[in-house]
């Protein structure tokens, strides 16, 4: 698994988005991630980022250790 | 046989403002959890936490309790707050304070 595993998942699930990977510890594994998205209008945050989770799935359960994220809206 | 999404609607529910975590709030074992911890001591907030490390059943299980795949996760009144990145920018933000005080577990003053 890499980056760009991550990306296109969350590409596959918002195809829309400005997304922006950032590899904190040089494993790809803890990662920073950055979604702007019109898909997240009218969520809360804490359902922005279930949003985000289900679209990774299984790499939340291993591949990916850490995954500091932020989402938000296009302006 | 154990019921742990039983047991954490109730520790949920009995508990003011409750943080599940890696270690405990004097000693946490993941950044994530250290930076929760180190916001609720800022806002002068009396919480329990939940080691999960200390028990795999009650890590999987908050897991779906919330249908959240990551620690630490913060309840207030048996609200799920959120995660690390949540509870910061609602930190940063002012507006976890706000809920705080309006919950009750929190002075004006503090």
């Amino acid at each position: 698994m890499g980056l760009n595993t991550i990306e296109e998942r969350l590409r596959m699930s918002f195809p829309d988005a400005e997304i922006t990977l950032r590899d904190l510890t040089g494993t790809e594994d803890h990662v920073e991630a950055h979604i702007i998205s019109v898909l997240f209008r009218g969520k809360s945050p804490v359902e922005q980022h279930r949003m985000v989770y289900k679209a990774l799935d299984e790499l939340m359960k291993g591949p990916i250790h850490a995954l500091a994220l932020h989402t938000s809206i296009p302006e | 046989m154990r019921d742990v999404q039983a047991e954490i609607k109730e520790t949920v529910t009995n508990n003011s403002v409750i943080l599940f975590m890696k270690g405990s709030p004097a000693f946490p074992q993941c950044g994530f959890s250290a930076q929760i911890a180190y916001i609720l001591s800022e806002l002068n907030v009396e919480y329990v936490g939940v080691d999960v490390l200390s028990d795999p059943e009650v890590r999987q299980g908050i897991k779906e309790f919330s249908a959240w795949p990551t620690i630490p996760q913060l309840y207030v009144k048996g609200e799920f707050i959120g995660g690390c990145d949540i509870t910061k920018d609602l930190f940063e933000s002012g507006e976890l304070l706000t809920k705080m005080v309006a919950s009750g577990v929190v002075a004006k003053d503090a």
